[in-house]
């Protein structure tokens, strides 16, 4: 190996740790507010980019029913909820559950899909995606919402498995690639940059940034960082937790089908590439403790480059490489953490 | 008062089975992979079952469609149910190598004929105690290997890269491909893997561009096979590439795009059904599950995956006839007719070849059964 090839096999390993990065932050802002492990974080990706991909080819994403279809659940279940008596917010409800869904509904089919200016089509995805993830949480995560981390997560493996299926149904089993928003190239000594791999980083970069702000200086972002710190503690400063997990749920659905809609110009993505994409997040994720933003960030840059080097050198055992990584990680992570009891 | 209600009852259910056994029906059960890893396969063949005849001498067929989810725990659990409740007379399927050997246990246990749709020769040889009762329609990895090094070898190749999948299908196609290289004295200077699911090959096709082999072979199936095609591309490799005959489907050239322009495959004569000349043995038939697929699903949807489902009704449309001369169906007596006359059909033609089973060979297919195929202005041209 010489210098050239481990230039590009960084550069690789970096745009690659961009998205790792987003999943991990989005999985590490989920556990901390809602304690929910949340497998289903690649589907998103998997349907940001495949939703996309649609609209491309000038066909309407079955995806945009799928969200009217949960739309119309989450309404129904916020019905039941009023006549078994409790106050339910129904301004918010049906912002999020027929509003937004309808009129994206509408969107989708007022327009020639083909012939809009990619920037569009990406808004239109990022939207519909992103309406998911308060419908996801209303109908599967908040009426178990004070149970234990186990059957949290037990209820994302059984989310995870129902999207993979319905992204089956929706896309079909082939894959898709999308338009790159920048087609150009440069090469700077040996490397060959694509226009495509900078807006990768540079994405990844702004999105952290703006979360950031997000998370200091915004009356939300607050209340998100108080659930995290102690729900109870924030129940009793009025933030309600329903609140605090649709929210999160939001955020983690757009980072999912930002996350989506970068990476499928690069590679071919299907129903079920999702799932190892999130992994690998979920991977950097634990790196951070499941608890730490810039340990995770660190966690998805390590991930990043291993898996571009050892693809290199033993490509048969590279996922076995990426994903033995957890293991000294647990060990370090459980000799050196107290564990505290959450109640 | 009571004997002459018994006396009807008796008579009632006299005439109920004497009924059943004239209006006997042939059962086939047919588990495919419409669901998961492999279902880009197994849909068109899934869709194919549907074209099949549903009467042959006179025979009422019924087919009892099962989806294993490419999973082979559950394609032997079908199996099972196909055998012990509906009392198949034949099984078809899987779609993927490891649920049909993992089904051939199944089978031979319960004296049931089988004919499979995946590809490994491992299948059909050799023809042992098991065995004995399955069939399959697929050609071997080793004939295509055969076609891609005697292509290799015409245009002057010497030295050759490999990249495959990191499973069963790239394993299988490296062991069968370095055998029949080396004896056509090709070397092979490097070999690499991938997994289906990797956004990125990079450090792969960085070694086999360095080690720059005249030709590369990538062993993949589907639309995962354009990655390391459109990588290799974008590190400047020029030399020749070769794709399996795992990519033939229309969804391989829109993802691969101008990236896989010159491409060569060998492919299952279905493919280029169109194009062949009409003296071309197979084309005729070939043309005829084209026209059938075609005129129910529309135009372009046809791929080389659901032929090999439908070369499975041709084979049991040629042996039913013979079988039927013997037994009547849904007994073990009709299974093993009909095992024997699959064993004896001949001269039948399918859309991927001419099928001639002998005792030493279930599979039956020969040279006739594929075409070398190359990727022109995004369509497949058929090369020779």
């Amino acid at each position: 190996m010489d210098w050239s090839i481990a230039l590009i096999l960084t550069q690789d390993g970096v745009v690659n740790a961009a998205i790792y990065a987003l999943l991990a932050l989005a999985l590490v802002l989920v556990f901390a507010v809602t304690r929910i492990i949340f497998i289903p974080q690649g589907e998103y990706v998997s349907y940001g980019a495949l939703t996309l991909a649609m609209l491309e080819l000038g066909k309407t994403p079955a995806t945009v029913w799928l969200l009217v279809a949960g739309g119309a659940v989450a309404l129904a279940m916020e019905a039941f909820a009023h006549f078994r008596g409790r106050s339910v917010p129904w301004r918010e409800a049906l912002f999020w559950y027929a509003a937004l869904p309808l009129l994206t509904l509408a969107f989708a089919y007022a327009f020639d899909w083909q012939t809009t200016p990619q920037w569009a089509r990406i808004l239109l995805t990022v939207t519909l995606i992103a309406a998911m993830g308060p419908i996801t949480y209303r109908i599967f995560y908040q009426p178990i919402a004070e149970a234990p981390v186990l059957v949290l997560l037990i209820v994302s493996v059984a989310v995870h498995l129902a999207l993979v299926g319905l992204g089956l149904l929706i896309f079909g089993a082939e894959g898709y690639r999308t338009e790159p928003l920048w087609d150009d190239r440069f090469s700077v000594g040996p490397l060959l940059i694509p226009g495509q791999a900078l807006w990768v980083i540079g994405a990844s970069l702004v999105l952290i940034a703006l979360l950031a702000w997000f998370f200091s200086r915004t009356l939300y972002g607050k209340a998100l960082r108080a659930t995290a710190v102690n729900r109870n503690g924030a129940r009793l400063m009025g933030i309600s937790p329903n609140l605090a997990g649709r929210l999160t749920l939001l955020l983690a659905a757009a980072i999912g089908a930002i996350s989506g809609v970068l990476v499928s110009p690069i590679t071919t993505l299907y129903y079920d590439s999702g799932f190892l994409i999130g992994l690998k997040g979920f991977v950097a994720a634990i790196i951070g403790g499941l608890a730490s933003y810039p340990i995770a960030a660190l966690g998805a840059l390590a991930v990043g480059l291993i898996e571009a080097f050892s693809s290199f050198w033993a490509s048969a055992y590279k996922e076995v490489i990426v994903f033995t990584l957890i293991i000294p990680v647990l060990f370090w992570r459980s000799l050196t953490t107290h564990h505290v009891e959450e109640e | 008062m009571k004997k002459p209600v018994l006396k009807s009852l008796t008579v009632a259910l006299g005439v109920a089975f004497a009924a059943g056994a004239a209006w006997a029906e042939v059962k086939v059960g047919v588990t495919v992979s419409a669901t998961g890893p492999a279902a880009s396969l197994g849909i068109p063949e899934k869709n194919t079952i549907e074209l099949m005849p549903k009467e042959i001498a006179g025979e009422q067929i019924t087919y009892i469609v099962l989806d294993d989810a490419s999973d082979t725990t559950t394609a032997v659990k079908n199996t099972r149910k196909f055998i012990t409740e509906d009392n198949v007379d034949l099984v078809m399927g899987s779609t993927t190598s490891p649920n049909s050997l993992a089904m051939i246990d199944v089978v031979a246990e319960a004296k049931v004929p089988m004919i499979s749709f995946a590809a490994s020769n491992r299948i059909v040889e050799p023809v042992d105690a098991k065995r004995y009762w399955v069939f399959k329609t697929p050609q071997n990895d080793h004939q295509m290997s055969t076609a891609i090094v005697e292509h290799m070898v015409d245009s002057g190749v010497k030295t050759v890269g490999f990249i495959g999948f990191a499973d069963a299908y790239g394993e299988g196609w490296f062991e069968n491909f370095s055998k029949v290289a080396e004896a056509r004295g090709l070397k092979i200077i490097a070999n690499e893997r991938y997994n289906r699911t990797d956004t990125s090959v990079t450090g792969q096709v960085l070694k086999l561009v360095q080690a720059n082999p005249d030709a590369i072979l990538i062993a993949g199936s589907g639309t995962p096979a354009a990655l390391p095609q459109k990588t290799l591309k974008e590190r400047g490799y020029r030399g020749k590439i070769y794709q399996t005959h795992g990519v033939a489907n229309n969804a391989f050239l829109r993802v691969c795009g101008k990236d896989c322009e010159g491409t060569f495959l060998p492919a299952g004569p279905v493919l280029v059904a169109e194009q062949l000349p009409a003296d071309h043995p197979v084309k005729a038939s070939a043309m005829e599950y084209v026209q059938a697929y075609e005129s129910k699903y529309g135009k372009g949807s046809v791929s080389t995956f659901g032929g090999h489902a439908w070369d499975a009704g041709k084979l049991l449309a040629a042996a039913l006839p013979e079988a039927l001369k013997k037994a009547k169906p849904g007994t073990p007596e009709f299974r093993v007719a009909l095992r024997d006359a699959l064993e004896n059909v001949k001269n039948v033609a399918g859309a991927h070849g001419i099928f001639n089973m002998s005792k030493d060979d279930h599979l039956g297919l020969d040279q006739r059964a594929r075409v070398m195929v190359q990727i022109q202005n995004g369509t497949w041209k058929y090369v020779k």
